[in-house]
């Protein structure tokens, strides 16, 4: 599973990332992003989701996030 | 004597309003939620060019004000001005136009259509004469509550109450979190457990949860009432809570008919005055005849600031 490192990035520019990052991928495959604690953490993911991908987990370690998401659409 | 070329009726409902220099009035217009479209804008521009300053003034409840109108041409500014069906607002003991932040349509913050509130009130209320003071009305989008709901005769305020669907809950924990009221924490199983006695249905759990599993049970309007401003403010207290949008005039209604009632014979005295004048209950009792399911049991007095002059002691 790839693993995308948006550590750092701040919003909205994230969010595009993860996009650009999904065009590379299959629909149905999962991926990997890490988020930092806030407002990424808080934004990115219901983003993401309203874009028709399906969360599948998202986890706190270390002082950072873990969102665990499969393609959709 | 009445100047003969003057259609006094466009004088009624108020709105023009005496400036210093001779002859000369600030027209104060009607911008009901501080939305306006542009073709209106590019209108009242056109007509401070032409009869006024060529400046304008926005008013601290978001209406435009024409500055230095000689009154010999009120009809043509009203004439003008209705070319983009724009009208004058009030002043006086009347129902002011309504204010209102920008609502939900574009404000990820907002819970409930304002600006549609906004609407409906001034096309329906709108220079309703109050018999005694002004009445003023504010729509906010959410708990944030940047219009100020409490220093209102009547306020609102966008809320929801939240339920969970603890079956699509991934346990991120990012709703517990995000609660900054301390009506979420998360459960030893994992999912997060609700304290209603500490919600302010502000909706931050439902617009944080990546999987959608909080979602909105009631959507309405928390309402406060009695507050103003001024010289001796009062901050109005809470009376009902989800009130359905499409009850909201009807809600404004029944306090204003309160109001004129109860305000008889007491002269220029808002409504927050007179509540501390009547209590509590009896406008509770009014309001709960035709919207019981939302009326609080009871409620405090709106409360008084007590910052002003003159200094204590
Ligand atoms: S009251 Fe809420 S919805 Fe309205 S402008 Fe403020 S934050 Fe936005
Ligand atoms: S609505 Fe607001 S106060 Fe209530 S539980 Fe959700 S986040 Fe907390
Ligand atoms: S934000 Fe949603 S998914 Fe995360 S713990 Fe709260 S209810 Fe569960």
């Amino acid at each position: 599973m790839e693993t995308v490192d948006l550590r750092g990035v701040t919003c909205p520019t994230n969010f595009v990332k993860a996009k650009l990052a999904l065009e590379d991928i299959e629909v149905g495959e999962t991926v990997e992003f890490l988020l930092d604690d806030g407002e990424p953490v808080k934004n990115v993911p219901r983003s993401l989701k309203a874009d028709g991908h399906k969360l599948l987990g998202l986890k706190e370690t270390d002082g950072y996030y873990v969102l665990t998401l499969e393609k959709g659409e | 004597m009445a100047n003969p070329k003057i259609d006094l009726k466009n004088l009624k409902a108020g709105g023009f309003i005496k400036e210093r220099g001779k002859d000369l009035f600030t027209v104060r217009l009607r911008v009901p939620g501080g939305r306006l479209a542009v073709d209106r804008l590019a209108k009242i521009a056109e007509v401070a060019q032409k009869y006024g300053k060529g400046y304008v003034h926005l008013s601290v409840r978001q209406s435009i004000e024409l500055i230095n109108i000689n009154f010999a041409d009120f009809d043509q500014v009203v004439a003008e001005l209705g070319e983009e069906q724009q009208k004058v607002a009030s002043c006086g003991a009347r129902v002011r136009v309504p204010t209102a932040c920008g609502g939900c349509e574009y404000n990820p913050n907002g819970l409930v259509d304002t600006q549609a509130s906004a609407l409906e009130v001034d096309a329906k209320l709108f220079g309703t004469a109050t018999g005694h003071h002004k009445f003023k009305v504010c729509f906010a989008g959410c708990p944030f509550d940047c219009p100020k709901s409490a220093i209102n005769d009547v306020g609102f305020q966008g809320a929801i109450w939240p339920t969970l669907d603890a079956d699509a809950c991934i346990s991120c924990g990012l709703c517990a979190k995000s609660c900054t009221e301390g009506a979420l924490a998360m459960g030893e199983d994992g999912k997060p457990v609700f304290s209603a006695e500490n919600c302010i249905y502000c909706g931050d759990c439902v617009k944080v949860c990546p999987t959608s599993a909080w979602q909105v049970a009631k959507r309405g309007y928390s309402v406060r009432i009695g507050g103003k401003w001024g010289r001796r403010p009062l901050i109005g207290t809470l009376y009902a809570t989800f009130l359905p949008e499409e009850k909201a005039v009807d809600f404004i209604a029944t306090v204003l008919a309160w109001y004129q009632e109860k305000a008889e014979g007491a002269g220029r005295v808002r409504l927050g005055d007179i509540i501390h004048k009547e209590g509590t209950a009896s406008l509770l009792e009014r309001l709960r005849v035709d919207f019981p399911e939302y009326i609080l049991a009871s409620t405090i007095p709106p409360q008084i600031v007590d910052t002003q002059l003159p200094l204590k002691g």
